[in-house]
């Protein structure tokens, strides 16, 4: 039993760290240390690693709620934006982090709370792109050109600052679109159900990838651009700048500014986000939910009407994505078909079921640690393979020299091979994912549950699933 | 093996042999009666409309003559299209079948396959062999490519059974579902490693050989004074000819051998078939395996008739034959195989008369559309498919 020893030995640890006043100390020690060491040296990975740990770990100590609180705060609205002036990747990375985070919760909803799997969810994000792209750019005036080509003097639709409105209404589209997609679920489920969004998720892009003509809607696979981000407010940059200048070192441009407000309004989105799925969760409605995710025959039977609430359940989820989607078409100043493929939308899947399907910290750790790997760890890995290539090194015994290494090998474009054996893995040794949902780890603690033979080809009938599981939930 | 596929009598094979060439025959000419059927209606109604005047004015011939004079080539393309994803749909069906599960992986096995076919005859062709090859022997190369591609897509088919699925058997639906999405995702990119890799390049071309490309002209139409030559390539007979060898091959081993029998059993019901002495592993390994095989062949079919290839070539035929799997009902052969030429006909059909009829508005790229929206449609109100009985969803 070897596994238990370390199971063992990591529950003492966790113990240790939180006796007492250790967790305060623990925190604030990690947090300086981190913050320091990025700041001193802003491009080196292992520091901003433990930055990111430091901050993940205030969230699983035992401190006071009021601490825990104060410390969010501090990180992400001083610490972060002046780490991030320093060095706008950085930003870059937490603002992905942040809309990726939305949009694994969005998807935990309908995978992880009301237990429908659902292949076609960038769908919803491109309808909140698009919906930006379309009314935030000179689109609208350019139905009847050629694709491609902008008459000089265009104009754009509408006011930079319809953005923030457009937010709002990417909620409600996207929310519509949720509920249309989901109609289905009034009459399949299962792997079915799963089939049918994947080829709703890739209709929608096809639309977006085909729709420059009769009329040009979306300038098919060029995509739009530019599209208009909110105006910014000048004041704020002079007062961040007269606050901050001594700390980042330099004054910020209004471009740099502009990384640091979205990366604000990204997490603002996502904390309401998170309050409302820790909401959802708790109220009548994700009880129902995972009443339905359990056994639907029988909640139905306890009068829960499944249908109306799996379809909430889509189109609460797909609202997230809307939001986020509006956020993204702005930020970028770009939309294409090209960032809502399949691969994004099975990305996504893979946060989730990464951290734990159904656990908000879990989905938000599942986010984190995906988005770093693609824009990081695969990134870095590829600029070291570069250099490698570019220097004389040879590897001694088998006489290999790196520069014969074929220019294919980039690790930042093997996304599918990470996101692939990801799935595999945790589906075969931990399904429940790093961070379990409180729910499923009971029930995964009683004896019997997770036992997969795997060759006595023995499948358990719908009654005896049932009965199985009843006894679980006791 | 020898016991296995023992026959059980020789009229009853024979019947198992020339039962599936009849249907097919059937399903050919029955698809493209009703498809040209419905073409020439709409046809007839878009008389005088706004893409018959375009079409007299830029080719000097009305809507119905234009229909008429492309039906014999859109026909030809549907049925061989048609063919290869039948032979992909079998996969999913007969995994399907057993299972009760979607092998999202497959379209990356037939993947695989093309790849290994191809790449076997680049090979062939670095040594010299495939160019002396005279025309008896550009066939034999390409059963051999064949071959390759079958054994290669058949064991990685069986591996990843044996490693992604099989312990993950008695798990909910959609965790091994999860699992395929993985598993198909990785070979993806374990396909780009391998052959980007070997030559730095990811994609390959089908090398050419043989009489493949040339086309055998089969009768011309004449409208006024120019007159339209309808032919079809060797190919596309080679496509059809040895996708129909496999599908009344496999037809064969599920309907008329004992091992057939022990795949319909434990289909039917797995304990029960363990408990009559089957054993129940070999039989799933076993039906990856041949539907890996014909997967693979269908891959190296496919890259002879559209040349390139790259490792995300499996998705659309994949989605496709998912599509015609449903279609005809999902867990039958007969149902894959008319599902398959319906999908490809449909697919052709499209291809080449929406763009007309619709004054370029909606091109030929919305065929991939339509694939989808059968799917969705067939899912929501006819599950069981063409030819399927009501199967019921377990969740």
């Amino acid at each position: 039993m070897k596994a238990n020893i370390v199971r063992d030995s990591l529950r003492s640890f966790g113990a240790f760290l939180n006796r007492g006043r250790t967790p305060y100390i623990v925190s604030a020690v990690l947090l300086v240390l981190g913050t320091v060491l990025v700041y001193v040296s802003p491009r080196s990975i292992p520091a901003f690693l433990l930055f990111a740990i430091a901050a993940g770990l205030s969230y699983f100590l035992n401190m006071r709620k009021s601490v825990k609180l104060a410390l969010a705060v501090l990180i992400a609205v001083v610490i972060v934006p002046i780490l991030g002036a320093r060095n706008i990747f950085y930003l870059e990375v937490i603002f992905q982090i942040a809309v990726f985070s939305a949009l694994a919760l969005g998807l935990n909803i309908v995978v992880g709370f009301s237990g429908l799997l659902n292949f076609g969810y960038m769908a919803f994000y491109a309808v909140g792109a698009y919906l930006w792209g379309f009314f935030g750019s000179q689109q609208p005036f350019l139905l009847h050109a050629i694709p491609g080509t902008v008459p000089p003097g265009t104009k754009f639709f509408l006011a930079p600052d319809w953005f923030y409105i457009f937010i709002f209404l990417g909620v409600i589209v996207a929310a519509i679109i949720g509920l249309v997609m989901g109609l289905p679920v009034l009459r399949v489920r299962g792997d079915y159900l799963a089939v049918i969004t994947l080829g709703c998720g890739e209709i929608i892009r096809q639309l977006a990838n085909n729709l420059d003509k009769p009329l040009n809607f979306t300038n098919g696979p060029q995509g739009i651009t530019p599209i208009q981000r909110p105006s910014l407010p000048k004041e704020l940059l002079a007062f961040f700048n007269r606050l901050f200048e001594p700390l980042v070192g330099h004054d910020v441009t209004a471009n740099q500014f502009y990384n640091i407000m979205f990366y604000l309004i990204a997490v603002l989105v996502v904390v309401v986000v998170i309050v409302v799925t820790y909401r959802l969760e708790d109220s009548k409605i994700g009880r129902a939910w995972a009443a339905i995710r359990e056994d639907e025959l029988a909640a139905q039977a306890m009068g829960i009407p499944a249908n109306k609430l799996k379809l909430g359940a889509f189109a609460v989820g797909a609202s997230f994505a809307g939001a986020m989607g509006v956020l993204f078409a702005a930020s970028r100043t770009f939309v294409s078909p090209e960032s809502f493929t399949f691969l994004q939308s099975v990305g996504v899947l893979t946060m989730v079921i990464l951290g734990g399907i159904g656990s908000i910290p879990g989905v938000i750790i599942g986010a984190a640690v995906v988005t770093i790997l693609n824009v990081q760890v695969l990134q870095s890995f590829s600029l070291f393979l570069a250099q490698l290539r570019q220097s004389d090194a040879v590897i001694p015994i088998i006489n290999f020299h790196w520069k014969d290494l074929s220019n294919q090998l980039d690790p930042s474009k093997y996304q599918r091979l990470v996101f692939g054996i990801i799935l595999i893995l945790m589906m075969i040794y931990r399904p429940t994912g790093i961070l379990p949902a409180a729910r499923r780890k009971r029930e995964l603690s009683a004896p019997d549950s997770l036992d997969v033979p795997g060759d006595t080809g023995a499948e358990d009938t719908g009654a005896e699933h049932a009965a199985k599981k009843g006894v679980d939930h006791e | 093996m020898s016991g296995l596929l023992r026959r059980n009598s020789g009229s009853e094979a024979l019947r198992e042999i020339l039962l599936p060439l009849g249907r097919m025959g059937v399903f050919v000419v029955g698809a493209g009666a009703v498809f040209s059927a419905i073409m020439l209606v709409l046809a007839l109604l878009c008389r005088g409309s706004g893409a018959d005047k375009l079409l007299v004015d830029s080719q000097g011939i009305n809507i119905v003559t234009y229909t008429l004079v492309n039906l014999p080539q859109v026909l030809i393309d549907g049925v061989t299209l048609g063919f290869v994803y039948a032979a992909i749909a079998l996969g999913y069906t007969m995994v399907y079948g057993v299972l009760e599960f979607i092998n999202f992986a497959h379209s990356e096995i037939f993947a695989i396959g093309a790849f290994a076919g191809v790449e076997f005859l680049i090979g062939m062709d670095r040594l010299g062999v495939l160019k002396a090859a005279g025309p008896m022997g550009s066939y034999m190369y390409l059963v051999l490519a064949l071959v390759v591609s079958m054994v290669a897509s058949g064991g990685i088919a069986m591996l990843v059974e044996r490693t992604a699925y099989r312990p993950l058997r008695n798990s909910p639906k959609l965790v091994p579902l999860i699992s395929a999405i993985g598993v198909s995702f990785a070979l993806q990119d374990i396909i780009r490693l391998v052959e980007s890799l070997t030559t730095g390049q990811f994609y390959r071309v089908m090398p050419t050989f043989g009489d493949f490309d040339k086309r055998l002209p089969l009768f011309s139409i004449k409208t006024g004074q120019d007159s339209t030559l309808v032919d079809i390539q060797i190919k596309s007979i080679v496509v059809i000819g040895a996708a129909v060898l496999m599908l009344v091959g496999l037809n064969y081993i599920v309907n008329a051998t004992r091992i057939g029998k022990a795949i319909r059993s434990v289909a039917q019901d797995r304990n029960t078939a363990a408990l009559m002495g089957i054993g129940v592993n070999a039989i799933i390994s076993f039906t990856f395996l041949i539907g890996g095989a014909l997967g693979g062949a269908a891959g190296l079919l496919y890259a002879l008739k559209f040349t390139r290839i790259d490792p995300f070539v499996g998705f659309m035929p994949g989605i496709k034959a998912f599509t015609a799997a449903v279609l005809g009902g999902i867990g039958n052969l007969t149902g894959a195989l008319l599902g398959g030429i319906i999908l490809g006909m449909l697919e052709s059909f499209a291809g080449a008369y929406l763009g007309t009829f619709t004054m370029g508005a909606f091109g030929s790229e919305y065929k991939d559309i339509i694939a989808f929206l059968v799917l969705i449609i067939f899912i929501i109100f006819r599950p069981s498919g063409l030819l399927g009985e009501q199967v019921s969803q377990k969740a």
